[in-house]
């Protein structure tokens, strides 16, 4: 039963980590907290619905694929036409957090008009089996989400410790200005880390989507992932992962254990709690307030 | 006293050919008024950042609710009550979260609203959890709600005009300066987390007092987004223009009654237009003065004409002169 509970945990945790992680390098590179990324994830799983539901005989994975690129699009969108602005404005970084928030605002009511607020699902379905280990039943949606998120994560940590552009983000994150000096594009680069933040948090939408429901408000999801990446350390992306997991299990078990409606109280204190005791977090470094 | 303030507002409607929906409407935009004007002097004149504000109204609404229900309270002594209940609490609050930086410090304000919404919907002893708490006595008239609005408009303006309101401007425009200069801005921080929380609470016991009945779920992350989107269309840094900003989110939907359910995408939009464009919001950093209405009259013609050349500088991104350049750069605010 609690080993049950725990791969559940760490499988919803590994959804949380994708948009997680996408928090992480958003902040690392700006400094702010991009608001409308658990909205980019509901688009990715509603692009996939519409694409999967109209074109009849498309292979689920075909549908999911151009419903993360769409993610990516829309991510990359905000950046370019938003975020962009608001920085060569010289604005203080509040004003990308509350032009984040409008965004959030406009998709989901966006998606509340043209889809109404019903709870629909994909026409593809992992079979409802489960895999018994020893006396321990494992979803198999759980495990192939577990796969699925485990894979796609060694991936980041690779793309950004071992090649070109894991560098040059690396060098923005330090310090943006040495970084433009010594040649990096950094508006190209930035704009390549919102496709790929929108991309990860497509595929999270995607898996959240067929692990419950797909519906206008599945972006408050990102809050989740939000506080996963502030439990790790913002701008930390190893830290979004461990964090993302430690949510992820901690709600499935007070959930489990204690009481499903008290769930969300439990991981918002834990937050208040670990913030005043570490106050940058498990994995963040002791952030110097620019002024 | 209920019923003096009842006699005198029933008098008023009559004079001025009110209705009930319109005096609710009014009432409504009162509320809205007080919990922005909180969120100005927080968001607008400290530069901080609370996404906890509607839990600071469902602390007030509920603490008044219970007051004068459970404990027989004068509704008046249970605003006062409630609104500082709510400042307490954002005192306790903002003492341990306020030394946290940027970031951080938004998320506890976050956690914090939700929690106090999980907590009163858990609590069914006590707040009647998710089913509501009625029976509250409505009195919240219209008369009695204008009153409270200006009384709060003029406190908060005597607090940005004073020399606690200056001090909250310069953190806004350089902590670290401010810092230097001896300002002790953990303390004035707080001074403006609590001024906002004691805004949202008595907003809140308003609300109470007019729907007699409250549940957590009306007091919700989506409020708390309402009213700093709110506050950005009127102005960071105006209380005029939060005035004026909270006046229009409220009519507006009212008037378009058909387009009610674009409201939240249209709010979303404008958001995004006005950090964008214009971060300053419809004020921007000015108050209201009829002086400069006059002014701005007699330049009409003069500003039509460059208006073509103004919006397409802003499209291209570019700064075409001085004049038309409205940036986000604060080096006037605090001017009145």
């Amino acid at each position: 039963m609690f080993l049950q509970q725990l791969v559940t945990g760490i499988s919803v945790g590994g959804i949380y980590a994708l948009l997680a992680t996408g928090y992480s390098l958003i902040y690392s590179l700006l400094d702010f907290s991009n608001w409308a990324h658990g909205e980019v994830a509901m688009i990715g799983a509603y692009v996939a619905l519409v694409v999967s539901s109209s074109l009849g005989g498309m292979p689920f994975v075909l549908a999911s694929m151009i419903g993360i690129a769409g993610a990516a699009i829309v991510s990359y969108l905000n950046e370019r036409i938003a975020y962009r602005r608001i920085r060569h404005n010289n604005s203080p970084n509040m004003f990308l957090m509350i032009a984040a928030m409008g965004l959030s605002t406009v998709y989901q009511q966006a998606a509340n008009l043209i889809f109404t607020g019903k709870y629909r699902q994909f026409d593809f379905r992992l079979p409802v089996s489960t895999v018994q280990i020893g006396n321990t039943y494992l979803g198999v949606l759980d495990l192939a989400s577990l796969v699925i998120t485990a894979v796609i994560l060694v991936g980041l940590i690779f793309l950004i410790n071992k090649t070109q552009f894991g560098l040059n983000v690396r060098a923005i994150a330090s310090n943006p200005y040495a970084a433009k000096v010594l040649g990096v594009k950094v508006d190209r680069s930035v704009a390549s880390v919102f496709l790929l933040a929108g991309g990860l948090a497509g595929v999270a939408g995607i898996l959240y989507g067929m692990k419950y429901n797909i519906f206008p408000t599945m972006g408050n999801v990102g809050l989740k992932a939000f506080i996963a990446s502030v439990i790790g350390g913002l701008g930390s992306v190893p830290g979004a992962i461990v964090g993302a997991i430690v949510l992820g299990v901690i709600e499935t078990l007070v959930s489990a254990y204690v009481s499903s409606s008290l769930r969300d109280f439990f991981s918002f204190a834990l937050l208040i709690v670990l913030l005043l005791v570490k106050p940058s977090g498990l994995f963040g470094v002791d952030v110097q307030d620019k002024a | 006293m209920l019923d003096v303030l009842q006699s005198i507002n029933n008098f008023l409607a009559n004079l001025l050919h009110l209705n009930s929906y319109q005096q609710g409407i009014i009432i409504l935009i009162c509320v809205n008024i007080i919990a922005v004007l909180g969120m100005s002097v927080l968001t607008g004149f400290t530069r901080l950042f609370s996404f906890g504000n509607a839990g600071f109204m469902s602390i007030g609404a509920y603490a008044a609710a219970i007051l004068t229900t459970r404990f027989n309270v004068n509704f008046l002594l249970a605003i006062v009550l409630a609104s500082a209940f709510a400042g307490l609490i954002a005192f306790l609050l903002g003492s341990v979260t306020l030394r946290l930086k940027g970031d951080y410090f938004l998320i506890t304000c976050l956690g914090f609203g939700e929690c106090v919404r999980v907590l009163f919907n858990y609590t069914k002893n006590l707040t009647g959890g998710s089913a509501g708490y009625t029976g509250i006595p409505g009195y919240s008239s219209m008369f009695f709600s204008v009153a409270c609005t200006i009384l709060a408009f003029y406190i908060a303006w005597r607090f940005i005009h004073s020399k606690y309101g200056r001090n909250l401007t310069s953190i806004r425009e350089n902590e670290v300066a401010a810092e230097a200069v001896g300002i002790n801005v953990y303390r004035f921080k707080r001074m403006s987390f609590v001024f906002s929380a004691v805004y949202a609470g008595w907003a809140g016991t308003l609300y109470a007092g007019y729907l007699m009945y409250i549940v957590p779920s009306s007091f919700n992350l989506t409020k708390s987004c309402e009213l700093i989107t709110t506050t950005v269309i009127g102005g960071l840094g105006s209380l005029t223009g939060s005035v004026l900003g909270a006046i229009i989110v409220t009519v507006l939907p009212e008037i378009f009654r058909s387009m009610a359910e674009y409201r939240m995408l249209l709010y979303g939009i404008a958001v995004v237009l006005v950090i964008m464009l214009k971060p300053s919001g419809l004020y921007g950093y000015k108050e209201f003065s009829f002086k400069r209405m006059i002014l701005w009259f007699k330049n009409l013609p003069q500003n039509m004409r460059n208006l073509p050349k103004k919006i397409s500088a802003k499209f291209s991104g570019k700064k075409a002169d001085p004049q038309a350049a409205d940036n986000g750069g604060s080096q006037e605010g605090g001017q009145s």
